[in-house]
């Protein structure tokens, strides 16, 4: 069976979708996603899905597990890249994927794990103004 | 009405065409067609000729059974004259006036014929004035079929200029919406903002509602579709250019808009800037800066 590769930089793990996701593969993903993380103590999840096209429910609800997975093992989930076709998807599902960190490119998600690397208390600054 | 009595009509019609016609027109004329100068005098002189002419081939072939196919061009002229008037700016009645104004000269050129009884006069009369009754009514159809096209036209082209996505500073965008946000809107305004942010790698986007009439709680579930869109794309949304009134609404409507609100562009401005790590200061303090020694 297929698997998507799970790379590792640093103390983060690099999860790149580019292929059309079906449940199988993606209940594979989260599977192996959790076991790496306690494998390899990752503090930050990054997944890139610029090239994902179609997205229904039960992807969306997949990015939303691993990273409620991801936050009891103390780590950042980061969804990076999504296109603007799957945003509006995704909201009008329903899926506004409220748990999950979101960055435009991967070079910005890298540094938003980063910055959290550096001042772990300072999480979750949504609200800071 | 007979075929026979049809033909006789159509006969009539066609000997004194053009004695109706200038009455026609006349009256026309007389009821201040002319006078607003939206329509030019020979222009309207040869639609009269023209409908007459294209009528009394009409009644010459099938009497007065308007549904017949027969009176197509007769249809299709008069919907070309209706959808004109309808873009020059004439009111319906006038553009109705059209065809009823007809009656009169043609009532009157038939009571002058000769060999005419009263029983048939008055049964002649009736017919004529369903046919043009149906004719002036199919007029105002078409009269209101074009203005609701006109109508509906302008309402595409304003929603497609009232969605720009300015570009503030490097990576900080605003969306200034106009007008009220219905369904269609917000889908138009959320695919030129994500189109935009994804172009531009934009981190913030305000949207400013000071030019958004009335808020309600489909207007503020719009609002929030919007932000939580441009939230998976990784941007930051601001809502900028809350009113009191729209303050107070909102509060009690009970809507919660779980996101930053600032009340002018100005504010949330200066949050965006904050926020990618830019200050404004003022030109004084800089320049004396300069004036110390570079290290």
């Amino acid at each position: 069976m297929d698997r998507i590769p799970i790379l590792k930089m640093g103390d983060a793990l690099l999860v790149t979708i580019q292929v059309d996701m079906h449940d199988r593969l993606a209940t594979a993903l989260e599977e192996d996603l959790t076991s790496k993380i306690v494998a390899s103590h990752a503090k930050g999840v990054l997944i890139d899905i610029s090239s994902l096209e179609i997205v229904d429910s039960f992807i969306g609800r997949m990015l939303d597990n691993i990273a409620a997975v991801a936050r009891v093992l103390d780590a950042e989930t980061v969804v990076v890249g999504m296109r603007p076709a799957v945003a509006i998807t995704l909201v009008e599902l329903g899926l506004s994927l409220s748990g999950v960190k979101t960055a435009l490119n991967v070079e910005r998600g890298i540094a938003l794990i980063q910055r959290r690397l550096e001042t772990p208390e300072a999480v979750d600054g949504v609200g800071e103004d | 009405m007979t075929r026979h009595d049809a033909g006789a009509i159509a006969q009539l019609v066609a000997d004194h065409e053009k004695e109706i016609a200038a009455e026609w027109f006349d009256l026309l004329k007389k009821a201040g067609a002319l006078q607003t100068g939206r329509i030019k005098e020979a222009e309207l002189q040869t639609q009269c000729g023209n409908f007459l002419h294209l009528l009394q081939h009409a009644l010459g072939k099938v009497g007065t059974h308007v549904a017949h196919d027969a009176y197509q061009p007769v249809r299709e002229m008069l919907g070309e004259v209706s959808r004109s008037r309808a873009v020059q700016g004439f009111s319906p009645s006038e553009t109705a006036t059209f065809v009823f104004s007809l009656k009169q000269p043609l009532f009157n050129t038939i009571s002058r014929a000769k060999g005419v009884g009263t029983a048939d006069l008055a049964q002649i009369m009736w017919s004529m004035t369903l046919l043009l009754d149906n004719l002036g009514l199919y007029t105002l159809e078409v009269f209101q079929k074009s203005r609701e096209e006109l109508i509906s036209r302008q309402g595409r082209e304003i929603s497609e200029l009232s969605t720009p996505v300015v570009k503030l500073w490097d990576g900080v965008l605003a969306l200034p919406v106009i007008g009220t946000l219905d369904s269609q809107r917000t889908q138009v305004i959320m695919e030129n903002l994500l189109q935009t942010i994804v172009d531009q790698g934009a981190e913030i986007a305000i949207i400013d509602i000071t030019g958004v009439p009335t808020v309600d709680t489909l207007t503020a579930q719009h609002l929030l579709k919007t932000v939580a869109a441009a939230r998976l794309m990784g941007a930051d949304c601001i809502i900028s250019g809350i009113r009191p009134q729209i303050a107070q609404t909102i509060v009690h409507l009970g809507v919660e808009l779980n996101v930053l609100t600032k009340s002018t562009l100005a504010d949330a401005f200066a949050i965006a800037l904050r926020r990618i790590g830019r200050m404004v200061v003022p030109i004084k303090a800089t320049s004396s800066d300069r004036q110390k020694p570079a290290d």
